[in-house]
């Protein structure tokens, strides 16, 4: 089954689930935490901090791709130790351009997770901590378990916004088959190319599935958790 | 004995919370009063839900709270459980895990009835692998006393568990109740606005008003008092505690008390059942001679010791001697003057044999520290 689809392209398919997949995954720890503490914590700079996360969101996707290569670049502040200590290069590699859709797609992940927690009945903590449980006993046995709608949904539609990850990606990336070149990239360069309107077609074909089919999930996967949850 | 000390105040010119109180080793200590008294508070800072500004609290000899040392235990490590208003089960949790979940995090050393006990007190054998959605009220209510028991607590905290309850679920709940209590060898604090569950759990009542303890001792004493907002209620009266007496004469029901009897249609169980009567004073009339010709079933000798206004009106409390036990009647000041009443004097009171009002039904159960829950009637 190939779909009319030539080796390129698939590749270009199977390069953006990788990428998409390894950015969640990447970023799904890092936005429970932040979603708590914007969610629950109270200390000065919270708004700060709001305003951070939610930055990818206003800031044109080709900046934070510039931002990324200044600080991730084999000389930048980041990129440089991580090359000279570890041999990790980023830049030009599906590591980095996983990295540029995590930090896309964070606010999204955040935002859920953080309706997901605000769900939560804060009764239910307090009377978990009556019948025993400290801190995190009662974070991993009530609290996560009633957010989990709120992550799996984050989860999913960040997962569906990273395979179209197109700005951050090209700038901090490149646009290299095999390497770097997801399903977004793969259809702007087709359009670039002289004869390239069949490969761009079914790729947008195969972009506009995998999105709907996300957001499907996504749903179908919210309704079970509540049903599962006793929120029928 | 669980002591209690607390100073709070709620923003700059809030609600002060000013209350100290000790209750009983074992037994049901009621926190009665209105809604805003402040009662729910005690709890939560008891629990430790609460941080009170000062404050001391120590339950079976061990300090929990004190403000003066700065010791303030966390609420997971107070082992008080609490039963909520709104039963506050897990939903993502079957009943059974949801009756574990403070069983597993109890200390080993910590004694009290098992699993299949309690499981088997409350009746909710059939609901173990239920989610807590598909309960009612009545039966969320009953896991929740069972979740909290078997959390091994020392000190078991109720708030209000049966207000959210309509009147059926709560005659359902109700000696569900008093069975824990006569079970569970633990004190229980009970925080309610309905004088019906006092009279029939509490052994011992702490009356708050606007943050403050008005009064606190037994039961059945502060109900015999006037000089408390409870005589100012219409179903102000005496707690006798009865025992159903040995095959009455004709259908009615003969409750035997310390100096005397009352028949009753009340059908409380079989002979040697135990039970708090509340014998309202709006409810008992009073005869300077022995009458003849009434229907009233229940004319009791007694002797009058004492007459109290009663609020501002044209009303007294008359209080009479009945062998050992005490009834309270509310008159009018010109019967006072019409029959000449005076301490001292032999009278008779009246009661007729329907005027007991039991909104709870056979719920009424318990006497004061009997202890005996073969004694309670059939739910």
């Amino acid at each position: 089954m190939n779909l009319g689809l030539s080796a390129e392209e698939w590749q270009a398919v199977r390069l953006s689930l990788d990428v998409a997949g390894r950015s969640v995954a990447v970023s799904l720890l890092p936005a429970i935490g932040v979603a708590w503490l914007l969610s629950r914590g109270r200390f000065p700079g919270r708004m700060l901090l709001d305003a951070v996360v939610h930055l990818p969101l206003v800031v044109p996707p080709v900046v934070v791709g510039w931002g990324l290569l200044m600080l991730f670049g084999i000389r930048g502040p980041i990129g440089g130790p991580l090359n000279d200590w570890f041999g990790i290069r980023l830049v030009f590699t599906t590591d980095g351009a996983a990295l540029a859709t995590a930090v896309m797609s964070f606010p999204l992940i955040v935002r859920a997770v953080r309706l997901g927690l605000d769900t939560v009945d804060t009764g239910l903590e307090a009377a978990a901590r009556t019948l025993g449980a400290g801190p995190m006993d009662r974070f991993l046995t009530v609290t996560l378990p009633l957010m989990s709608p709120g992550i799996l949904a984050g989860a999913v539609t960040a997962f569906a916004a990273g395979l179209g990850e197109f700005g951050a990606v090209i700038t901090f990336v490149s646009n290299i088959p095999g390497e770097t070149q997801t399903l977004p990239l793969a259809i702007y360069t087709a359009t670039q190319t002289a004869g390239g309107e069949a490969t761009a077609a079914r790729l947008a074909t195969i972009s506009f599935s995998l999105a709907i089919a996300g957001l499907l999930l996504a749903e179908l996967i919210a309704r079970r958790m509540h049903r599962l949850l006793g929120r029928a | 004995m669980p002591q209690i000390v607390l100073k709070h105040r709620f923003g700059r010119d809030g609600f002060a919370l000013d209350v100290a109180f000790d209750a009983p080793e074992t037994g049901v200590t009621a926190l009665f009063g209105p809604s805003g008294c402040g009662k729910t508070s005690v709890l939560a800072a008891v629990a430790g839900l609460l941080r009170p500004q000062e404050g001391r609290i120590a339950i079976g000899g061990d300090v929990v709270l004190d403000t003066a040392r700065r010791i303030a235990l966390a609420p997971e490590r107070r082992r008080c459980a609490v039963v909520f208003q709104d039963a506050r089960l897990f939903p993502h949790l079957s009943v059974e895990t949801n009756l574990r979940y403070g069983l597993r995090r109890a200390p080993r050393s910590a004694e009290g009835p098992g699993f299949d006990e309690v499981v088997a007190l409350l009746g909710i054998a059939h609901l173990l692998g239920r989610r807590p959605a598909g309960l009612s009220g009545g039966e969320r209510q009953r896991v929740a006393l069972g979740r909290a028991l078997l959390a091994r607590p020392r000190l078991l905290l109720m708030d209000e568990p049966l207000a959210a309850l309509d009147a059926a679920r709560r005659a359902e709940v109700l000696p569900f109740l008093a069975r824990l209590r006569d079970v569970a060898r633990l004190p229980i604090l009970y925080v309610t606005h309905a004088l019906d569950e006092v009279d029939a759990l509490a052994d011992h009542l702490v009356l708050m008003d606007r943050g403050r303890v008005l009064a606190d001792g037994p039961v059945a004493a502060l109900a015999a008092r006037t000089d408390l907002p409870l005589a100012a209620r219409r179903d102000a009266g005496v707690l006798l505690d009865c025992t159903v007496g040995e095959a009455p004469a004709d259908a009615l029901t003969r409750l035997d008390f310390p100096g005397g009897a009352l028949l009753t249609i009340l059908r409380p169980g079989p002979p040697g059942t135990r039970l708090r009567v509340r014998v309202r004073a709006r409810d008992v009339a009073v005869a300077v001679s022995e009458p003849q010709g009434l229907s009233t079933r229940n004319v009791l000798r007694g002797t009058l010791t004492d007459i109290q206004p009663a609020g501002e009106g044209q009303e007294v409390f008359v209080r009479l001697a009945i062998g050992p036990s005490e009834l309270l009647a509310r008159i009018t000041r010109d019967s006072v003057q019409r029959l000449q009443l005076h301490t001292g004097m032999v009278v008779w009171a009246l009661v007729k044999a329907v005027t007991f009002d039991h909104r709870m039904g056979t719920a009424a159960t318990g006497a004061a520290g009997s202890g005996a829950p073969d004694a309670l009637p059939a739910a």
